[in-house]
């Protein structure tokens, strides 16, 4: 510690606390008093006020001022880990019943030719989070909406774990089929869109992406222009919309027949 | 030199083999990026790339380097053999087995988050555990610095405290200071997502913490640099520090004023109020002091040496100074990349300034110039100077050496210069690929070529290093005299107790941290904010 030097005393410690407190107090004045006083803003009355600002006090917004809802219903489903733990051989046989009655479209295994998503090996949040969704309204189809509407929490992660189950189509992509196309490799930056890959397979997957190797050509491109048209909103923070609406015709078309592809 | 040479030589090695490794992934990085290679079909390789670079650049290399360099201190400074030397291998295991924990998932593409962490992406636990490892690896270092201190002190009362033991400690409590914040985000926050006990975050938190860490952290790179400055730099070019009074007040400084400001690298975020934004600008701008004083005290020492060796007249004196000589070019080219490095981050600390540049390849360009720069290029000349005291052989490869270290600075320059000139135009950073066929973007094409070939240069640098050292340890056996740190032209004979001793600096260092991050930080803690977090790389 700094004791007495051996030449008198210490006058370090109280000469540079003070220095260092003195230079404290006039940034401190300048950043939290001056600065806040100067900007050309109404929000900001008085010295305490500035403090306030300053220190990073975020106020509740004022009960005139709107905030905007969508004027339709979203997504209710929040992603947490952990979100279908506790499924188990169980909710798979009781999943395996309550598919009985979605065989007619999907297939007695997850697998149709009908044109319809293939489930067989779907990740099973993305299919708990249609379910919910179909439930909600916050997707909307006359073939589903009535199906599901019956449907327990319970009964969709049975479902979700049934599907998940099944063997899926796997990935088939030959060598001589070419590269992929770009927008699923590379996106198209410029136009703020990610890669298809980065989230629904090929480079990576993130969470509640659908896998789609093997998805029918036409629902893809159908779910594209839905998402592009807005009829379609049930992605979280208009993800999809956002991607669907920059894509051009032919993308779409290149992005649906490269995951359609299969042996 | 005692009989801890192989502890110390382990260090070293580690740090520069990893260094290599992480040398051959930077350039690759600019290639993959660069309008030579088609986009990177797999964005996730380059992040996977970047967050190896970056650990291994920012965490391991420095670490082992202020380890072993301190550990040479205490026995040649100090003229006393280690105590702890069990402690200190204890230390290093940590360092290894944090480093291999951490970069297995990194290769394996499941913490792909960057060396910054950034929440809320979470990637795998063992990578947060490895990094864990090397911090506590490197705390054994810290106490053992301040043991072998004290342990000095009691048997030399009164005296001064040899300057580079001095300057090393400083160092070492500055980074134990300023690793707390990462250990406490790292914890406390990301480990329990990544263990899985939880599913949110406060990211906002996070990154406030991981401010505490990530300016001081530079000034714990720069320590050793600067020690050799002041304390190898005259004695190796013929010439006496000018002041070792000065050397001393530019270490406290750097204790005292470096760590509480790292809130300058989250002047976007909207978490922190604008008051404290400000007031770590501020104190940012102190920082300057500190390379002033060094700036100046070398600079004055270098013409001490000048006219020693018989230079004359205003300029004169820099012709006299032994240019052949690896330790003048290496600082000489530190200087220039630091008086660069330095201007751009003003920029950087700068409230305004920084809207210009924020999170573009400038800031890429800034800390490459300072750290890989001016501070790598002074490890590089530890390591020459160093390196026949910790082998008992040779290192007379001279012409490699000048042609490594100038390989060094012309690279350095030419990688970040084009960066720098990119950020600019608004070239973000971290970015895996470019459509350069924009309009926009094309006219970025050719300088961005032009850091490929800087970066090259640098592999090339790189590879005459490990050559020189191979070499070094290759050569036959000699007995070096026994080392010798600088003479001041004043050796100080008695100092008051500030000037050697380092309490009343921390204790000030630790008074600034918390009225700079006190109220954020209960702030943040007390309005909750968790969102949930985002796991990188995980089957789903």
């Amino acid at each position: 510690m700094s004791g007495p030097s051996p030449t008198g005393r210490d006058r370090w410690t109280p000469a540079s606390s003070v220095v260092l407190a003195a230079l404290v107090v006039a940034a401190a004045a300048v950043g939290f008093v001056w600065l806040p006083l100067i900007q050309p803003r109404a929000a900001v009355t008085g010295v305490w006020n500035a403090i306030c600002t300053a220190a990073g006090l975020v106020y509740t917004a004022p009960a005139n001022q709107p905030v905007v809802q969508a004027t339709y219903p979203v997504s209710q489903v929040e992603f947490v880990p952990g979100l279908l733990r506790g499924t188990n051989a169980e909710s798979i046989g009781r999943g395996a019943t309550l598919a009985l009655r979605c065989t007619m479209c999907h297939g007695a295994r997850g697998l149709s030719p009908a044109d319809t998503p293939n489930l067989a090996g779907q990740y099973p949040i993305a299919i708990y989070k249609e379910l919910q969704d179909f439930k909600s309204g916050a997707r909307v189809s006359a073939v589903m909406q009535p199906l599901v509407a019956g449907l327990s929490d319970r009964d969709m992660r049975d479902l979700a774990a049934y599907y998940a189950y099944l063997p899926r189509l796997p990935p088939y992509h030959p060598a001589s089929a070419g590269t992929p196309p770009e927008i699923v490799l590379s996106g198209a930056p410029m136009r703020n869109i990610a890669p298809c890959g980065a989230c629904h397979g090929e480079l990576s997957h993130k969470v509640a992406a659908p896998w789609m190797e093997g998805e029918p050509e036409t629902y893809l491109a159908a779910q594209l222009r839905a998402f592009a048209a807005g009829t379609r909103h049930n992605d979280i923070e208009e993800q999809m919309q956002n991607v669907a609406r920059q894509m051009t015709p032919a993308e779409i078309q290149a992005a649906a027949a490269y995951y359609a592809n299969r042996e | 030199m005692s009989n801890n040479r192989t502890l110390i030589l382990v260090h070293f090695w580690l740090g520069f083999i990893g260094f290599g490794v992480a040398l051959l992934l930077g350039a690759w990085q600019m290639f993959a990026r660069s309008p030579m290679h088609a986009w990177l079909g797999d964005p996730e390789l380059y992040y996977r790339s970047v967050t190896a670079h970056g650990t291994t650049m920012a965490y391991v290399l420095p670490t082992l380097v202020a380890m072993g360099f301190g550990y040479f201190v205490v026995e040649t400074a100090l003229r006393q053999p280690l105590t702890g030397r069990h402690w200190a291998w204890a230390g290093f295991a940590l360092v290894l087995v944090g480093t291999i924990a951490a970069v297995v998932p990194v290769a394996m593409g499941r913490a792909s988050v960057l060396y910054t962490f950034y929440p809320p992406m979470v990637g795998n636990a063992f990578y947060y555990l490895g990094v864990v490892l090397v911090v506590v690896g490197s705390w054994v270092w810290v106490a053992l610095m301040a043991v072998n201190l004290r342990l000095w002190k009691r048997d030399n009362p009164g005296k001064p405290v040899p300057l580079a033991m001095f300057a090393v400690t400083a160092g070492a409590l500055l980074w134990a200071w300023t690793s707390v914040g990462a250990a406490l985000e790292v914890l406390f926050q990301i480990l329990p997502v990544a263990l899985g006990l939880t599913g949110t975050i406060n990211a906002g938190l996070a990154r406030v913490f991981f401010s505490w860490t990530l300016h001081a952290i530079v000034y714990f790179w720069l320590i050793p640099a600067y020690t050799a400055y002041y304390t190898i730099i005259p004695r190796a070019i013929g010439g006496r520090l000018f002041s070792d009074q000065m050397a001393r007040l530019s270490f406290i400084l750097f204790l005292v004023v470096s760590m509480p400001i790292g809130i300058h690298h989250v002047f976007e975020d909207p978490q922190v109020g604008a008051g404290f934004k400000f007031t770590h600008s501020f104190f940012t701008a102190l920082v300057t002091l500190p390379t002033f004083l060094t700036v100046f005290t070398i600079c004055a020492s270098v013409a001490v040496a000048g006219r020693l060796r018989g230079g004359t007249g205003v300029f004169g004196w820099l012709r006299a100074l032994p240019w052949h000589n690896p330790l003048m070019l290496a600082v000489a080219f530190s200087f220039i990349m630091l008086g660069f490095g330095g201007a751009g981050g003003l920029v950087n600390m700068s409230y305004q300034f920084n809207t210009t540049i924020h999170n573009t390849q400038w800031v890429t360009g800034h800390f490459h110039l300072i750290f890989g720069g001016a501070i790598v290029i002074m490890y590089f000349a530890i390591a020459y100077d160093v390196w026949p005291h910790l082998t008992g052989r040779a290192l007379d490869s001279f012409g490699l050496m000048r042609a490594q270290l100038w390989t060094w600075f012309v690279g350095m320059i030419v990688t970040t210069f084009p960066w720098h000139y990119v950020g600019i135009l608004g070239m973000p950073r971290r970015m895996a690929f470019y459509d350069y066929t924009d309009p926009q973007i094309a006219p970025e094409a050719p300088y961005v070529d032009l850091s490929l070939v800087g970066a090259l240069i640098l592999v090339v640098s790189g590879i005459l290093f490990l050559t020189v050292l191979v070499r070094g340890q290759l050569a036959p056996r000699v007995a070096p005299a026994a080392y010798r740190f600088s003479v001041a032209l004043h050796e100080p004979r008695s100092l008051p107790a500030a000037l050697n001793s380092l309490g009343l600096w921390l204790a000030l260092m630790i008074a600034l941290t918390v009225v700079n991050y006190g109220f954020p930080i209960v702030h943040l803690i007390a309005s909750g904010g968790s969102v949930p977090a985002v796991i990188v790389g995980a089957a789903r």
